[in-house]
């Protein structure tokens, strides 16, 4: 199991301040791999981690469009199209009442593409993924940088993560 | 410039956090939860025996006859999915007006929501009288032509109304959900409980690109979920206001029931929020008085937002000059019925009217009492709407009277047990306070130092 996930060196932060300052100089220094972990969204991460905005929107909107168009695919072609049945002298296509059906569509379609975006971006769901510390999900914070990153190099990263602030460095897997 | 007071009371650091919203799953329950959930049980067991009892010998065993068709599991139905309102309404819409109130009760609310969906969801399932032919509600190719379902119908709007709003709103709650398993997973001592727990956070790591990702789709949940949680009840309404009948084709009912679903959702929550923080004493700083405060407020506006469709009601049936529709109302207010119609004025415009005073909205006696009268006007107005419009139509000869019978009261009172176990053991195996919410919120309400304003 351990073989397929990467190796690398992390350093741990107890400070939400020393954790943005982090992420800053690590993007600063050229690193294009580091990952910064944290137990909950820190105003500021995304910046200083130079991440761009997520694309899970365009899989919304598309998706959306795919349950607008299937629930007015679907009312058609069951009323007008494969068996119309007239009721009570309404019109085979009944378009407004079609549209409760067209929008819970649209949104069911929309929220769960959503849902399968964030899974597929996030590699989720994962058995069992590697633990660095068990308190990042508590009240630590991390900056774990791979071996194959560009500015990897063991001694020169343990003591930037010490200038910083790390209370800890340790080489692991993530 | 007013200052903000603090959402978490008593300094709390990011462990503490972690360590007060973990503590009651990762203890021995106590006697209070013990006796509360074994007094649910049985009330689900009873609610088992009379759901097996309504479909076994059949639906005739309610008071649903000629001329009223449509009782109490119709009743209870748009009850509870009103209930569930309030907690997307937390989650979902106060989310997106940005107020940092609602992080410490929007699990707990989310929750809710899901429980009553499900508690409603079984009602016109069983109300068809023939549930195992339930799946002919949806539209799936058959061997009978196929004949399709009858799309015109709001009967058929509510099967997807309802069934994708339960979609969304386990989905929404879910989500929530992960970082704070992986917390637990973190956590735990004992092996089972890291594997449950893990196999349920789902691989979450918690890095920054995950975490952009995730607020992202959890703002575009809430911006689903808005315009979701408000077709839903408009929908249920529609089933209500499609019909010809007096009483029920008013085009006031979809804001009229929207309002109503987040005042009773909201009453639900106070009476859930006010049990909660007697029965684990750490929330207490997490779901402050400042929160419950808000929520009475939420309570008392729309209190009178019903009361005004209320009487808005009643200006338009004398206003329409329509004699059947003016007898439908001078008949809820005087007739046989009129009982249950001032059961639910006294409580849902009268008794919220209390909260003009800040003393009383502050006062945990007080709220608690005010939302299970809210929860109980909230039964009768549903109960106003369908029964008293059903039990005199046009003609005289077709009046008749609601026979409830004792199963009505079985049905009804056992919904509350499926919806308290389900409830009772989702606050000993969730974290009942969102984790990773209310650690970015900590400090809001202090100033640099640590000190309050």
């Amino acid at each position: 199991m351990a073989a397929q996930y990467t190796k690398g060196i992390a350093g741990i932060f107890l400070d939400e301040a020393k954790i943005l300052k982090a992420a800053n100089k690590m993007r600063e220094s050229g690193s294009n791999k580091f990952e910064a972990i944290s137990a909950y969204p820190i105003h500021g991460m995304e910046e200083a981690c130079g991440i761009k905005r997520s694309w899970i929107p365009y899989v919304t909107f598309v998706a959306g469009c795919v349950g607008l168009a299937a629930g007015l695919g679907l009312t058609y072609w069951t009323s007008a199209v494969d068996w119309a049945v007239n009721i009570g002298g309404k019109p085979f296509f009944s378009l407004p009442a079609f549209i409760p059906i067209m929008f819970e569509l649209t949104i069911l379609f929309a929220a769960l593409a959503s849902v399968g975006a964030l899974f597929y971006a996030c590699k989720m769901p994962r058995i069992d993924p590697p633990i660095i510390d068990p308190d990042l999900s508590c009240h630590k914070f991390a900056i774990f940088v791979p071996h194959n990153d560009s500015i990897y190099d063991e001694t020169k990263l343990t003591n930037m993560f010490k200038e910083l602030g790390a209370v800890e460095v340790k080489k692991t897997e993530y | 410039m007013i200052k903000r007071s603090p959402l978490v009371l008593g300094n709390k650091s990011l462990k503490d956090v972690s360590d007060d919203i973990c503590a009651p799953l990762e203890r021995f329950p106590s006697k209070g939860w013990v006796g509360m959930f074994l007094g649910a049980k049985t009330l689900l067991l009873f609610y088992i025996v009379i759901l097996a009892c309504v479909v076994g010998i059949g639906i005739g065993l309610l008071g649903v006859t000629h001329p009223v068709f449509w009782g109490t599991m119709i009743v209870t139905f748009v009850f509870w999915i009103g209930i569930g309102h309030a907690g997307t309404l937390i989650s979902a819409v106060l989310f997106l007006f940005r107020q940092k109130w609602r992080t410490s009760v929007a699990r707990t609310a989310e929750a809710m929501t899901v429980f009553a969906v499900m508690t409603a969801g079984l009602f016109p399932l069983l109300h068809t009288g023939r549930p195992w032919l339930d799946y002919w509600l949806f539209p799936y190719p058959n061997q009978r032509g196929p004949l399709w379902v009858n799309f015109r119908s709001p009967l058929l709007w509510d099967v997807f109304a309802v069934s994708t709003y339960a979609t969304v709103s386990m989905v929404f709650w879910y989500i929530g959900l992960i970082p704070d398993f992986a917390t637990i997973k973190d956590r735990a001592k004992n092996k089972l409980r890291k594997s449950i727990y893990g196999a349920l956070s789902l691989g979450w790591r918690g890095t920054a690109k995950n975490w952009s990702h995730y607020e992202m789709l959890y703002l575009l949940l809430a911006g689903l979920s808005t315009p979701l949680v408000l077709s839903v009840h408009t929908i249920v309404s529609f089933d209500f206001a499609v019909s010809n009948l007096p009483g029920w084709h008013t085009t006031i009912f979809p804001p009229y029931f929207v309002a109503g679903a987040i005042f009773s959702g909201f009453a639900m929550v106070v009476t859930l929020m006010t049990l909660v923080r007697i029965g684990f004493p750490e929330f207490k700083n997490y779901v402050t008085l400042d929160h419950m405060e808000v929520m009475n407020k939420i309570i008392m506006t729309t209190g009178m937002l019903v009361g005004y469709a209320y009487a808005s009601e009643f200006f338009i049936a004398w206003y329409s000059g329509n004699p059947y529709e003016r007898f439908a109302f001078v008949n809820r207010a005087f007739g046989p019925y009129a009982w249950s119609y001032w059961i639910m004025v006294s409580c849902n415009v009268l008794s919220p009217q209390i909260f003009w005073f800040k003393r009383f909205r502050r006062s945990i006696p007080v709220m608690f009492v005010v939302s299970i009268f809210v929860n109980i006007g909230m039964w009768f107005e549903r109960f106003v709407i369908t029964v008293t419009s059903l039990h005199r139509d046009f003609l005289p000869a077709n009046w008749g009277m609601y026979q409830w019978s004792w199963w009505d009261t079985g049905v009804l009172v056992g919904s509350f047990g499926m919806f308290l176990t389900l409830f009772l053991l989702y606050l000993r195996l969730f974290p009942a306070i969102s984790i990773a919410e209310v650690k970015p919120v900590l400090h809001v309400g202090y100033d640099t130092e640590g000190g309050h304003h």
